[in-house]
C-alpha cells in the first residue's frame, strides 16, 4: 500500500488543483461583472456585500453540510463541492473589484467620460486596466484560501487531497495526513507566488 | 450677430436644494473665447459641465451649435467638443501618444503618428515624448499633452477648466502665450474658466463674471476695468497693480 502512496498523492493534486482552478475561474466569471455592476448600481452594493459576506463567515464544513440536501446542485460529489468552493471564492474577487474601479482618480474618470467614451469603452480603456492589480490581488486570495478549503471538500465526496487528511485522521496515521497537507500547503504557495509575479507586472 | 455658436438660454442648474447656477444667459460666437470669470465656488466649472452634456440644466437651454443639449447625443457632443481641465485627465496608464491618440481610437479610427506628432509640435513637446507615460512629465508638460489631446478630434469648441491652475507663474505665463498664439492660428471656440483676473484679460476676447451662480458682468475683456458691480470691483481691487 505504502508503494502507492507517491502517485496517489499525484493524482490527488492533479484533482486538488483542478477542483480550485475550476472554483476560482468560474469565481473570477461571476464575480467580476457583478463588481462591475456594482460601481454601476450604488444601491445594489450594501445589499450584495452583505450576502457575500454572510456566505464568508458560515463555517466551510457547515456550508458543505447545508449543501448536501439542495435540488441539483447538492447530494454527495464535486459539485455539491465546487459550489461552496465557488460561493467562498466569490468575496474576495468581488469587493477587489469594486474597490479597484472606485479607487480610479476622478478627474481621469471623468475627461474619459468628457471625449466621449461610452460606458463599455470607459470600462475597457480606462477602469478595468487601472483595477487589473487590485482585482489579480483579490483573485490571488482567493485561490489561496480555496486551496486549504478544498481539503475540506473531501468531507462530501468532492475528493483532492483531503481525501488522504480525512483517511489519516480517520487512522489515527500521520503520514497520510502529512501527504495530504504538505502538497496542499506547497500548492497554495506556488499558486500564490506565480499569481504574486504576474500582478507584480502590472506595477505601474 | 450672427447666431451664436454657443448659447446659454436662463440656464438654472440645481443641487443638494440650492441653485448653483441661476438663470445664466450668455453667447459665444464663433472663433471667440469667452473667459468665465468668479471666485471659488461661483459655479463656472458647472457652468462649463453643462456645455458638453456632462450636466443638463435644471431649468433652459444650452444651445449648441443651435441644438439643444437636450436633443444632442451626448456622446457625439463630447466627442466633438476638447476638454482640458486642471489635472488634465490623462490616462496613466497610456503613453502620451496612445492619450493623444484616445479621442480617434474610441470613434473607431486608426489613430495616425504623423498626426499625433503634428499635434505634440503643435504645442511646443518634442516628438520623442510620444513614448513617455504621463508621470514621467512635468506639469507644464502635461498640459500640454492635455490640449494637445483635446485638439486631436480638431473640435469646433474647446473648453479650459482653469487649465494652467497649478502650474509655476514663470510657465503659466509661457503657456499663456503659447495658448494666444495657437488661438490665433486655429480660430477655435472656447471657453475659458479661471479665477485669475490677469488671465482673463490676457486671454479672454470677452469676459464673464460669475458671483453666486449669477452672471454679473459681460463684457468686451478691454472694457471690465469699467465694470462697477461689487464684484468685479473686488476682482479688481484684488489684482490692483497687476494689471
Ligand atoms: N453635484 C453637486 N451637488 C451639490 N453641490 C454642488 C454640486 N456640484 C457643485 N456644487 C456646488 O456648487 C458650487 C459651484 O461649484 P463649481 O464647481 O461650479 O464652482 P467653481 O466656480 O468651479 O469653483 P472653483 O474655482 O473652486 O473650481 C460650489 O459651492 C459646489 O460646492
Ligand atoms: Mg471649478
Amino acid at each position: 500500500m505504502r508503494e502507492g502512496l507517491a502517485s496517489t498523492v499525484l493524482r490527488l493534486s492533479g484533482e486538488h488543483l483542478l477542483l480550485v482552478l475550476v472554483a476560482v475561474t468560474a469565481g473570477v466569471l461571476i464575480a467580476v461583472p457583478a463588481g462591475v455592476f456594482l460601481t454601476r448600481r450604488e444601491s445594489w452594493r450594501a445589499p450584495l456585500l452583505l450576502a457575500a459576506n454572510v456566505v464568508q463567515t458560515i463555517p466551510s464544513l457547515a456550508l458543505f453540510g447545508f449543501l448536501i440536501p439542495v435540488p441539483f446542485i447538492g447530494g454527495i460529489g464535486k459539485g455539491t463541492a465546487l459550489v461552496a468552493l465557488i460561493l467562498y471564492a466569490l468575496l474576495p474577487i468581488l469587493r477587489n473589484t469594486l474597490a479597484g474601479i472606485l479607487a480610479v482618480d476622478a478627474a481621469v474618470r471623468e475627461s474619459a467620460v468628457a471625449m466621449g467614451m461610452t460606458d463599455g469603452q470607459l470600462l475597457r480603456i480606462v477602469e478595468l486596466p487601472l483595477a487589473a492589480r487590485t482585482i489579480l490581488a483579490g483573485v490571488r486570495i482567493a485561490a489561496v484560501t480555496t486551496v486549504g478549503t478544498a481539503t475540506i471538500a473531501a468531507a462530501v465526496g468532492g475528493g483532492g487531497l483531503g481525501d488522504l487528511i480525512f483517511r489519516g485522521i480517520a487512522t489515527v496515521d500521520t503520514t497520510l495526513i502529512l501527504a495530504g497537507a504538505l502538497p496542499a500547503a506547497g500548492l497554495a504557495l506556488a499558486i500564490d507566488g506565480g499569481l504574486g509575479w504576474i500582478e507584480g507586472r502590472f506595477s505601474r | 450677430m450672427a447666431d451664436p455658436f454657443l448659447e446659454f438660454r436662463t440656464v438654472s442648474f440645481h443641487a443638494g436644494g440650492r441653485a448653483i447656477l441661476d438663470r445664466l444667459d450668455l453667447r459665444v460666437a464663433q472663433g471667440e473665447v469667452l473667459v468665465l470669470l468668479g471666485r471659488s465656488g461661483s459655479g463656472k466649472t458647472t457652468a462649463l459641465k453643462l456645455a458638453n452634456a456632462l450636466l443638463m440644466p435644471s431649468g433652459g437651454e444650452v444651445m449648441v451649435e443651435g441644438r439643444s443639449t437636450r436633443q444632442w447625443n451626448a456622446i457625439e457632443l463630447r466627442r466633438r467638443t476638447g476638454y482640458v481641465i486642471q489635472e488634465t485627465g490623462l490616462l496613466p496608464h497610456l503613453t502620451v501618444g496612445e492619450n493623444v491618440g484616445l479621442v480617434p481610437r474610441i470613434r473607431g479610427a486608426e489613430a495616425n503618428p504623423e498626426r499625433i506628432r503634428g499635434l505634440l509640435d503643435l504645442v511646443g513637446l518634442p516628438a520623442e515624448f510620444a513614448g513617455r507615460y504621463p508621470r514621467q512629465l512635468s506639469g507644464g508638460q502635461r498640459q500640454r499633452a492635455g490640449v494637445a489631446r483635446a485638439l486631436a478630434a480638431d473640435p469646433r469648441l474647446l473648453l479650459f477648466d482653469e487649465p494652467f491652475g497649478a502650474l509655476d507663474p514663470v510657465t503659466r505665463f509661457e503657456l499663456q502665450n503659447e495658448f494666444r498664439a495657437l488661438q490665433q492660428r486655429l480660430r477655435k471656440t472656447a471657453i475659458f474658466v479661471t479665477h485669475d483676473l490677469r488671465e482673463a484679460l490676457r486671454l479672454g476676447d470677452r469676459i464673464a463674471l460669475l458671483h453666486n451662480g449669477r452672471l454679473e458682468v459681460n463684457c468686451a475683456a478691454a472694457e471690465f476695468r469699467h465694470a462697477a458691480t461689487p464684484e468685479a470691483s473686488a476682482f479688481l481691487a484684488a489684482f490692483r497693480g497687476d494689471i
